[in-house]
């Protein structure tokens, strides 16, 4: 067992780190109260290769590994949880599926737009009626004469929804039949068909545009249905168990910067003559929440290494990712809230960012699966039962 | 609407209530706590708030503003809510802090920010002077008549709602450690000369009338703090700008600004050297009062989630007939209860006579950190929909954690029943 890291995995933490303190920390506050997308940092986060850190070089990605991927992400989730959620859904949710499930062209052309920041990425799996229990959708692709796909339907919480120029879509292809009845396409937000909602103004990750999207007759080319008809259902798992790394790895940010934040605060906040930090109920504040970061940290580079591990020799990562999620995300809630307790009626005030954080994690027990869905793969992958 | 003009009136007018759509969560059993006339004061005052109040929430809390189109303040105090603890003879309904504490809840359950308004204006303000004002001062700044025997002044009409009332006592550096304030009262002729800052004033920006804590003895320490009554206008006195917050937003907090601020003599409130006396006493009925506001939020939580888990199907059936979902509402549910109970058991024995800090202390402990937990678990059964400002649950748990911060953090709480516990030993 070695904990130490490879030089190109700190190398990509360091640009990660560099980038986020200087260019994400000093807007996030602001981006935040506006709900403004933050565009401009997005293409710069594709240049410097954030955006498909997996990604192999030949298609125009970092070609680092899951470790690295994770180890990047905490930074930029550590200045801004907005700015990461977009870069999660690049990268471990859009790019991931291609390279996995996609023909070569495909490959070349759509990993490499999102890879290289010329364009954003989405995933379009959850609909107004079905989000925990994904198999129920009612997003519908028909054949037509020329052997393409006619989808018609709604998506809802699709995270860049506003501004993505590619998606990862699932609709039913055969009904009546369940999840294998589910097949996965990559959509042109270009092209005749698509419609995007209004953003919607939601409780954190503000400066993330997330909205509802609608298909009217979208003609989607037999080119671009990713991997096999009838394929979709166990595809869009698969893409989730890698999310889950990015969704963990989110959280662990938040918690650090939260975590971080209450150290100096604790040192440099005065209270009957003594720093706040000195007194025992800080202390054990302070004591659970190293405890939680340290093993939400811990169980996300694990279940990052049992992807890569996966990846070289076969394997599941499943369940790493997925106790690695319901710990990190629950981590960083619990944290964020110590934290905006610590600070009193600082924590309170929008001038200092924890309330932001505190807004933040929530939403990592809920996205890419909520808290109780972990459970349940959990429980399930543990005892064999269903 | 029926007015709370009087307790047997209340009851009498009651039945003569429109009827109202109800949560179908008012039924939870309060058979223990209340007698028949304060149950129905409680269905009164839910009424009053869920038709006046509620439908203005979620803009309050959006536009961080009290709505323009009504005056909220005018019409509580119309429906009598503000002077529950106030003596008829000053307009008040003369009753006790358990009826005060039912007032809270209804109005924290309609909107959690105009609640915690409320509990300042009406608790931390005009109980202030209730329980320390000299009759003067009682007939200068309560009543809802301009009473003839005071002709020297305005009335300031705290009780009818025509104007503000709010207490500051937290300073920059001197928030859990507030007998450290810097914020002093040097002695001049007829009066005293305040210098000063105070920090985190709910309704500051809007109040007319403020009790101030200030040193006239730096040296003294605790026994140099003096309660003084603020009018807005006074020269010296002014507001910075309010305060960014991550909820409450509506119910104004601003810093006060005190530079050379002439105080005259009659504006002390209790004796001088006497405030912490009367901030100490007064912080306990505080947070009984304050109590009932993390009971509303609880409430509103249940308001939202119950019907939402009979409506919301996945894998075939409703969610609530799963067990994470059934465990989350039961845990709620008991949260709510449990923390009920315990308030107006404490409120019960306030009216009595016996007010012990321990229970003030405890009572708001309980209930401020359940109901941040219920906020999070309401979320959480909403899932996506919860975390949209569509739905009501992203403020509930924002206005939530404010009681765990405001009025005394948990850990002056904690130390407040410790010391006590071991006090006594």
């Amino acid at each position: 067992m070695d904990f130490s890291f490879t030089e190109d995995q700190l190398s990509i933490q360091a640009i990660a780190r560099d980038f986020a303190q200087k260019r994400i920390a000093p807007v996030a506050a602001e981006l935040d109260a506006k709900g403004e997308f933050p565009l401009d940092n997005i293409r710069e986060m594709g240049q410097l290769g954030l955006m498909g850190i997996e990604v192999p070089h030949e298609y125009g990605g970092a070609g680092m590994d899951p470790v690295g991927y994770v180890l990047a992400m905490i930074e930029i989730a550590a200045a801004d949880a907005a700015t990461s959620t977009v870069m999660s859904v690049n990268n471990s949710l859009f790019c991931n599926g291609i390279l996995k499930h996609g023909t070569e062209e495909q490959k070349q052309k759509y990993v490499r737009a999102i890879a290289q920041g010329e364009a954003i990425g989405a995933y379009a799996l959850t609909e107004p009626q079905s989000g925990s229990d994904a198999s129920a959708m009612h997003t519908r692709a028909t054949k037509n004469a020329d052997g393409d796909w006619v989808i018609n339907g709604k998506k809802s919480w699709i995270t860049s929804g506003p501004v993505c120029r590619y998606i990862v879509l699932f609709a039913i292809t055969t009904p009546g039949i369940g999840a294998k009845g589910v097949s996965a396409f990559i959509i042109d937000t270009q092209k005749p068909g698509f419609h995007a909602g209004k953003t919607e103004p939601k409780l954190g990750i503000r400066a993330s545009a997330t909205c509802e999207i609608e298909f009217n007759d979208y003609v989607c080319s037999k080119d671009d249905l990713l991997g096999q008809e009838g394929k979709g259902f166990s595809i869009a798992m698969g893409v989730l168990d890698a999310g889950r790394i990015g969704i963990a790895s989110q959280a662990v940010g938040i918690a650090r910067a939260a975590y971080e934040a209450t150290l100096q605060w604790s040192r440099d906040r005065k209270a009957f003559g003594h720093p706040i930090g000195s007194f025992q109920m800080t202390q054990a504040k302070i004591a659970d929440m190293k405890c939680k970061l340290d093993a939400a940290t811990l169980l996300t580079l694990r279940a990052a290494w049992a992807k890569g591990h996966a990846e070289k020799n076969g394997g599941r990562f499943g369940t790493e990712a997925s106790v690695a999620k319901l710990v990190a995300s629950e981590a960083a809630m619990w944290i964020a809230h110590q934290a905006v307790q610590i600070h009193g009626g600082m924590g309170y005030s929008k001038e200092m960012p924890l309330e932001r954080y505190f807004r933040d994690a929530k939403i990592t027990e809920i996205y890419e699966g909520t808290s109780e869905i972990q459970r349940i793969v959990i429980a399930r992958n543990e005892t064999g039962l269903r | 609407m029926q007015k709370l003009s009087a307790i047997g009136s209340v009851a009498s007018s009651l039945f003569r209530r429109r009827t109202l759509r109800r949560p179908s969560s008012a039924a939870f059993s309060t058979s223990l706590l209340f007698d028949d006339t304060q149950k129905q004061f409680k269905e009164s005052v839910a009424q009053f708030a869920q038709e006046t109040i509620a439908p203005y929430a979620s803009k309050i809390d959006r536009s961080n503003y009290f709505p323009e189109e009504v005056n909220l303040w005018k019409l509580m105090g119309d429906f009598n809510l503000l002077g529950i603890t106030a003596p008829g003879e000053y307009g008040g309904l003369g009753l006790g802090y358990l009826y005060h504490c039912i007032a809270m809840e209804e109005i924290s359950r309609a909107s959690g920010s105009v609640g915690l308004s409320y509990g300042a204006h009406s608790n931390l303000c005009i109980n202030q002077f209730v329980r320390n004002g000299s009759p003067d001062q009682k007939q200068k700044y309560l009543p809802k008549q301009l009473l003839t025997s005071v002709s020297h002044v305005v009335s300031m009409k705290l009780i009818t709602g025509e104007h503000v009332g709010a207490l500051a006592m937290s300073e920059p550096n001197a928030g859990s450690d507030v007998v450290s304030m810097k914020c002093k009262a040097d002695r001049t002729d007829g009066g005293y000369i305040l210098n000063g800052n105070k920090m985190w004033c709910t309704n500051g920006p809007v109040a007319q009338t403020l009790v101030v804590y200030a040193k006239t003895d730096m040296a003294a320490r605790s026994k140099g703090i003096t309660a003084f009554i603020i009018e807005k206008g006074m020269p010296g006195f002014s507001t910075a700008q309010k305060l960014d917050k991550l909820g409450m937003r509506g119910s104004d907090t601003c810093e006060l600004v005190f530079e050379n601020c002439f105080v005259p003599e009659e504006n002390i409130l209790g004796q001088e050297g006497k405030g912490v006396y009367v901030m100490m006493s007064g912080l306990d009925l505080e947070r009984l009062v304050l109590a009932g506001g993390p009971l509303g939020l609880m409430q509103a939580c249940l308001d939202v989630v119950l019907p939402y888990v009979k409506q919301r199907e996945q894998f075939g059936q409703p969610i609530g007939e799963f067990q994470f979902i059934q465990g989350k509402v039961a845990d709620m549910y008991t949260s709510l209860q449990s923390s009920r109970s315990y308030v107006y058991s404490v409120a019960r024995d306030c009216d009595n006579g016996h007010v012990d800090p321990r229970d003030c202390a405890g009572v708001i402990l309980c209930a401020a950190e359940r109901a941040t937990q219920v906020a999070l678990q309401a979320i959480q059964c909403l899932g996506g929909n919860g975390y949209v400002n569509e739905y009501p649950t992203g403020r509930l748990l924002r206005d939530a954690k404010l009681y765990e911060i405001g009025a005394g953090t948990s850990e002056i709480r904690r130390m407040i029943i410790g010391r006590e516990l071991f006090k006594e030993q």
